[in-house]
């Protein structure tokens, strides 16, 4: 059995127990166990980044670090998190003196980064580890009547040069994976485009708009629900319909689903298990559906 | 066009930038506005344009840049930095503008909030015990302890300081 250390960030945590459990849950039943690493911190995400890049650097090295220690690959279920540890690892593993550079701060707390594990999103380790063919076997409820909007969000693909999780302009295994469930991807403009998660508490008008223009393309695509890989992808979404109607008075009531619990339900988990209370829209017209 | 402070002053900021973690590629940038056409904040404000940052940068315009709204507008999603031709690296820049803008002591205030959460916590958002309690309810294992030690020894390695909140948004 393959073994990843689970590396759960700060806001999954805190505020999303829908997305842990059923991240858990369908990677456990799909045959990868999960190990629980002492130590991890915060990836030090674009907000830390934007306060002082090396120390951010050098925060996600030594989580890497630990992961080393223990000789796990990492499996990332934020994609803040992915993109964070993904980065310094690809940078470290390139470059000599940046290497160099970084691990004299490590010494100071008994680290060194040697480059020896990868870091992986939730879905690649979907593909890599149990591959379409073996996910489609093992589905139960097939999704077969649900119209799922993939959202990638940015920090699953981009930068490529150091994520390289797929092609950044044209990506595919999103829509291969809800193939794999019997689901239909429903095809909408902008896919592609932020949330605005970011720009919260900074520039709030438009990080608003950016998740509204979201359901506004998705409604018109005709989706039943929208699917995230990243938990401030999913708030900007499933709040932001909160905001949305208080600011805009529009009531789009699309359902915001992580691929995990889409997986979970198409794996015969019993929704009473998903902690699905996490969900500002409720997620029943979904359940229906598949039931 | 704004007004800019002579040869010198271009090249001791651009010399600034360039020096920096983040900020090597600003000068490979020929202003095509790719980045701009690609930027979704751009589309909804017409007062952001990454373009625009790296053109006050390269002319120097160092005030304007690091105690302006512009840098903290842009939301990282890494679409001009995806796309740009002369492969500048924009969203790292912005970060390298927005680490000097800080240490000139201008940030939005939420940025001395995640500060303290990672210097306290360890985390930038903080986990009530009441949520922690609910974990085993949904059949979640224990959390781990945070590596608080050593974070606090790899900020202070790198120099990390907290923004401080500025009076007027306090």
């Amino acid at each position: 059995m393959k073994r990843y250390a689970i590396f759960l960030g700060c806001t999954i945590p805190a505020r999303q127990p829908n997305y842990e459990v059923s991240a858990r849950k369908t990677l456990e039943k799909l045959g990868v166990e999960l190990v629980d690493l002492d130590n991890f911190t915060c990836c030090c995400p674009p907000p830390i980044q934007s306060i002082n890049l090396e120390s951010a650097q050098a925060v996600a090295a030594y989580n890497l670090c630990l992961a080393e220690e223990a000789g796990l690959d990492i499996v990332a279920l934020c994609n803040g998190c992915f993109e964070s540890l993904a980065m310094a690892n690809a940078a470290l593993k390139k470059d000599k003196k940046l290497k160099a550079h970084i691990n004299e701060t490590l010494a100071k707390v008994g680290k060194e980064f040697k480059g020896t594990i990868e870091v992986k999103h939730f879905l690649q380790v979907l593909m890599d580890e149990i591959g379409l063919e073996k996910i489609r076997e093992k589905v139960v409820k097939p999704l077969s009547s649900l119209k799922v909007a993939p959202f990638y969000g940015c920090h699953s693909l981009r930068p490529s040069k150091l994520l390289q999780l797929d092609d950044p302009e044209r990506p595919t295994i999103f829509e291969n994976l809800l193939d794999a469930l019997g689901a239909e991807s429903v095809e909408y403009r902008d896919k592609l485009k932020c949330c605005g998660g970011l720009l919260k508490g900074i520039s709030d008008e438009t990080a608003l708009s950016l998740a509204r223009d979201k359901l506004v393309k998705t409604s018109k695509a005709g989706a039943d629900c929208i699917s995230t890989l990243c938990p401030f992808c999913f708030v900007a979404l499933d709040i932001g319909q909160l905001q949305v109607k208080a600011k805009f008075k529009e009531v789009y009531d699309m359902p915001i689903l992580h691929f995990s619990e889409l997986l979970a339900l198409a794996l015969g988990v019993d929704p009473e298990e998903l902690a699905l209370r996490s969900h500002k829209v409720k997620a029943d017209k979904v359940i229906e559906k598949i039931a | 066009m704004p007004h800019h402070t002579g040869k010198a002053a271009n090249m001791a900021f651009s010399e600034e930038v360039t020096s920096r973690h983040g900020g090597e590629t600003l000068t490979s940038c020929y202003q095509c506005g790719t980045c701009a056409s690609s930027c979704p904040v751009a589309r909804l404000d017409s007062s952001f344009n990454p373009r625009e940052i790296i053109k006050l940068s390269l002319l120097g315009e160092k005030e304007e840049v690091v105690s302006g709204d512009a840098i903290w507008q842009c939301c990282s999603c890494f679409n001009c930095q995806e796309r740009c031709p002369q492969n500048v690296e924009i969203a790292d820049l912005i970060y390298a503008l927005r680490n000097i803008a800080l240490e000139a002591g201008h940030s939005p205030n939420i940025y001395s909030d995640f500060a303290s959460a990672l210097i306290d916590e360890g985390r930038i958002v903080k986990i009530s015990k009441f949520v922690e309690s609910k974990r085993g309810e949904y059949g979640l294992p224990p959390l781990k302890p945070v590596g608080i030690e050593d974070l606090n020894k790899i900020l202070a390695a790198t120099g990390f300081t907290k923004p401080e909140k500025t009076e007027a948004t306090k």
